[in-house]
């Protein structure tokens, strides 16, 4: 018997999916970094992609928002959907595209500018305001959806590069859900903030499940298991195993994700 | 010539000091057995420890007979002479002096100055005599020097720690004379200055609205009053420097610092970001002509088709936008430089918002390294306005107050060339203008080159 046979991409039954990938394969240069990767994201979960580094989660997760595609020499094959429309179809706009397909980044990114032109600047680029108040309701609503409002209501026309850095994440995720995407894309948004900051990016997550679908890369095991329902592990550009966040980590079917599970390597 | 011979004699020594010195520490470090700490300092730091006790007291001493040597001979030869037939110092005694080194030289035939040929034969056995004594000194310090470094050789003597901290005190040296020329260079011109000052006040010079600055030979003479306002001269610097060729290099350095940074493929990049920095290698008399003999014709035909029938062949716009052209690669290389400092992460956060590449650039990167590239642009134009061939060949002489670009002004630059080529007199208001004209123009790039670099380095700091 195969020992790891390909996972099952589905996610369950009577659930639609958000965004499908499907034999998904992707070349830096000569160099392939995924390998044939199929897998469902709904937007009933948070979907958590584990493994260690240098396995090609992050990688799989910018091919969803093609944001290889700003990387000189990257290469996608396969078929990646987002509501059944292929992704990579040279219909599909790619500005549109991540502006439905958000992206929160490992290091705090804000622009310097005011806090307010940081969560102002996607909907002013897409043109989502005609006043300023609309604008206003719409920075007030991402900011008080982020959970920052209340520590910087009174401060928005202050750097957003001079808070703390889990402010500066929190900031990134109320700028990309100011365009109200569809799909947020998480690179392990915590690995450089403290404890107590990522607890708070952790609710916050939490907050939003249902409401977006998130998909969150994550090389910290207890964070999956907190925040995410489904666990997709990645080794060396396969996608070893995928099922449901209990099962991974409590009954894991391959024996590398067991192997990784419980620390014999990683 | 003797000289020289003698510093190539001094040198030969310290050589031989420098061998002599390691080759007493390799024996020391064999007599205690080679292990490694047994002799503090390898051999060749005590070579070249006492190579430089040696080097050095002759070095400084030769260096000081080579300025003060010429003086101390001339008051020697000088106190030959009876006090009633000394010269009147100053002018007549200098002139007696480089006639009695002419004839010492063989470079003259016959003085004028009856004196000179008594004095003649006592220079040439005083010169010799000394020199020889200088020398002579100069050895005698170089081996007591070297034998005082040679005696002290011992295991433990910190030979390295010396040398190195000797090595320290050189850098520090090169360093420090780049600095002492610059303020010799600000001393000489304040020094010039002052005496204008005296002649014209500074307020007449500093907002005076005329520039004229041929004197009066004689009384009865017509039209050369002097006029000393150089008003008309800042403003043509700016309008050329600041306004005209920066209306050029603003844009298309910017731009295609822009193009190369975000979008040309690397390939491209490759070589098309050093070919536009070979712009910066153009020697500026080569730009000189362009302006002059190809771009200025041009000028004039355009005003003349704009009914400027008179225009002028050498005009601001013609010099201006050659020099525009030049600076393009201080401002698109500076740009380039603070485009690339702006983090990836700040790109890629805007992009994955659904923002275009275009929008990334005006809203983000642009505004991000707006700091640099300021930095660059005031470069760039402390750069135009201390240029000063394209404005010889092209910009004119005509101290113009005009803000018509077709019309020929002149600049601080151009001046100072008008005012200091050919024979002067250096005691006319005329010629000491010049010096004041470079002091304001120092000035003038001094603090754009302070404020430019506090900018680039406020910037700098943002990213780290």
């Amino acid at each position: 018997m195969n020992p790891n046979p390909a996972p099952n991409p589905a996610i369950g039954h009577n659930i639609v999916p958000k965004m499908t990938a499907r034999d998904v394969n992707v070349f830096y240069g000569q160099k392939q970094a995924i390998k044939n990767v199929s897998i469902d994201v709904s937007s009933e979960h948070v979907t958590a992609f584990i493994g260690p580094s240098g396995c090609g989660k992050s990688t799989f997760l910018r091919c969803l928002n093609r944001m290889n595609d700003t990387v000189d020499g990257a290469r996608v094959e396969g078929r990646i959907e987002l509501d059944s429309q292929d992704i990579y179809a040279p219909a599909m706009d790619v500005v549109q595209l991540r502006a439905r397909v958000g992206m929160v980044f490992q290091k705090p990114n804000p622009f310097p500018k005011s806090i307010y032109e940081n969560v102002a600047y996607g909907p002013r680029i897409h043109g989502l305001a005609r006043a300023k108040a609309d604008m206003d309701n719409i920075v007030e609503s991402a900011l008080r959806r982020a959970g920052l409002w209340d520590e910087v209501k009174d401060r928005l026309a202050e750097s957003g590069t001079a808070m703390s850095g889990g402010q500066q994440q929190r900031l990134c995720i109320a700028r990309a859900i100011a365009v109200d995407p569809e799909v947020i894309l998480m690179d392990e948004p915590c690995s450089a903030l403290d404890p107590i900051a990522t607890a708070r990016i952790e609710e916050l997550i939490d907050e939003l499940r249902g409401r977006y679908a998130i998909v969150i890369v994550t090389h910290n095991m207890q964070q999956a298991a907190r925040v995410s329902q489904k666990t997709a592990f990645f080794h060396l550009g396969t996608l070893v195993e995928y099922d449901d966040t209990s099962a991974i980590f409590t009954n894991p079917k391959a024996t590398r994700t067991k192997d990784y599970i419980t620390g014999r390597y990683g | 010539m003797k000289l020289l011979i003698a510093f190539a004699l001094v040198l030969a020594l310290a050589g031989l000091a420098y061998l002599a010195g390691r080759a007493r520490a390799v024996r020391m470090t064999l007599a205690a057995g080679g292990r490694i700490g047994a002799v503090h300092s390898r051999p060749a730091y005590h070579g070249a420890y006492v190579a430089v006790l040696a080097l050095a007291p002759a070095l400084i001493l030769l260096a000081g007979w080579g300025l003060m040597g010429e003086g101390v001979i001339e008051g020697r030869v000088l106190a030959t002479l009876d006090a009633a037939s000394q010269p009147a110092p100053g002018p007549d005694r200098a002139a007696l002096m480089n006639e009695v080194r002419g004839l010492v030289a063989g470079d003259l035939p016959q003085a004028f100055n009856p004196l000179a040929p008594v004095l003649a034969p006592r220079y040439a056995a005083t010169r010799a005599n000394l020199d020889l004594l200088a020398g002579a000194l100069a050895v005698a310090l170089l081996c007591l020097g070297g034998l005082w470094g040679y005696s002290r050789i011992r295991p433990d003597f910190r030979a390295r720690n010396r040398v190195e901290s000797q090595v320290r005190a050189l850098l520090l040296l090169a360093s420090v004379v780049a600095i002492l020329t610059t303020f010799g260079i600000v001393l000489s011109l304040i020094f010039e200055s002052i005496r204008f000052f005296r002649l014209v006040s500074p307020i007449e010079f500093l907002t005076g609205l005329a520039w004229s600055p041929q004197t009066a030979l004689r009384a009865d003479q017509v039209g050369s009053t002097g006029a000393f306002g150089a008003v008309p001269l800042f403003w043509g610097t700016i309008f050329i420097g600041a306004i005209i060729a920066m209306a050029v290099a603003i844009p298309l350095g910017l731009m295609s610092a822009i193009y190369l940074t975000q979008y040309a493929q690397p390939r491209l990049r490759r070589w098309l970001k050093p070919v536009l920095e070979l712009l910066a290698g153009v020697p500026t008399v080569v730009y000189g002509f362009f302006a002059a003999l190809t771009v200025a014709p041009v000028v004039r035909q355009i005003a003349v088709a704009l009914g400027m029938s008179d225009a002028s062949s050498d005009s601001a716009l013609a010099a201006g936008l050659v020099m525009g052209v030049m600076i393009i690669p201080f401002v698109s290389s500076m740009a380039d430089d603070a485009l690339t400092a702006v983090p990836r992460a700040m790109r890629d956060g805007s992009l994955a918002m659904g923002a275009t590449m275009s929008e990334t650039v005006k809203k983000v990167m642009v505004p991000a390294a707006l700091p640099g590239i300021i930095g660059g642009v005031l470069l760039a134009v402390s750069r135009a306005i201390g240029e000063t061939m394209i404005v010889v060949m092209a910009a004119g002489l005509a101290a113009n107050l005009t803000a018509n670009p077709f019309s020929s002004v002149t600049t601080v630059t151009t001046q100072i060339v008008a005012l200091l080529t050919g024979d002067q007199e250096f005691d006319s208001a005329k010629t000491l203008s010049a010096f004041a004209l470079g002091l304001v123009l120092f000035g003038m790039t001094l603090v754009l080159n302070i404020y430019a670099l506090a900018v680039v380095k406020r910037y700098r700091e943002a990213y780290e």
